[in-house]
């Protein structure tokens, strides 16, 4: 019931247009996520500034967070990947593969009513951990799996 | 371009399945990279879930989503790329 009121105290927020104020007070920090497409986090090289520029931070907690990808993937043009949580309150769902070039695959903003349960099929150049990071309340927590890929599926 | 859609209502949740066709070329590819940036799921007009995707989202997407609901309920999925190109369809939830 908290995290209902919590919602829709943060749906007024929006809709009355102060979100700019509550991220100018720090309230809403780093959800700027939330306004546009985020090209800071999907150019950020390297897993550490791929995972500050989502979450805040390099330093992410395990937390419950279910990552459900192939031990080996033959084709790494085409991974499977579905995320999921039982956490509370999640408003951000977010994909990074390490040893991409770019980590940050995916990131997902979820509204009043979405379940934290997405699934999707990624890239992955060559075999590397996958993290897949969700945001319940306003602390995100992550899970971690290698993936083995036979070909690589990044082109060139 | 297209999406096709499947919307299925079980126990008030409704389990969206969406399969976009898009190239998502890479960087390396010709013409790349062209990759679509942003995704929207809407039940009933309100977004649900706002995905944003890099070039390493396969190609031609697939995306799973689960959303509070019911059947008669309408899903929306639209999408735009890196270029402006975009493309929307909507289903009635079963």
């Amino acid at each position: 019931m908290i995290s209902t009121k919590r919602r829709v105290f943060l749906k007024g927020t929006l809709a009355a247009g102060t979100v700019g104020v509550a991220v100018g007070a720090g309230l809403l920090a780093p959800s700027k996520l939330l306004a546009a497409w985020p090209s800071e986090a999907f150019g950020a090289e390297g897993l550490a500034a791929a995972m500050e520029a989502v979450t805040g931070s390099s330093d992410v907690a395990d937390g419950d967070v279910t990552l459900s990808a192939p031990e080996i993937a033959e084709n790494g043009a085409v991974v499977p990947v579905s995320v999921e949580s039982g956490l509370d309150n999640v408003t951000e769902m977010a994909v990074f593969v390490e040893l991409n070039n770019q980590p940050l695959t995916a990131h997902y903003v979820l509204a009043d009513g979405a379940h934290a349960n997405v699934s999707g099929r990624i890239r992955m150049g060559e075999s590397s951990n996958v993290i897949a990071a969700v945001k319940s309340g306003d602390t995100w927590y992550k899970t971690v799996q290698e993936v083995k890929v036979t070909v690589g599926g990044c082109g060139g | 371009m297209s999406i096709r859609v499947r919307a299925q209502e079980s126990n008030g949740v409704i389990n969206v399945r969406a399969l976009i066709s898009h190239d998502m070329l890479v960087p390396d590819d010709d013409g790349g990279p062209h990759f679509i940036e942003t995704v929207e799921v809407a039940r009933n007009g309100s977004t649900a879930i706002t995905a944003n995707w890099n070039y390493t989202v396969s190609r031609n997407p697939f995306l799973q989503v689960e959303l509070d609901g019911s059947s008669g309920d309408t899903v929306s999925i639209s999408w735009t790329d890196n270029k402006g190109e975009s493309d929307s369809t909507e289903v009635e939830v079963r």
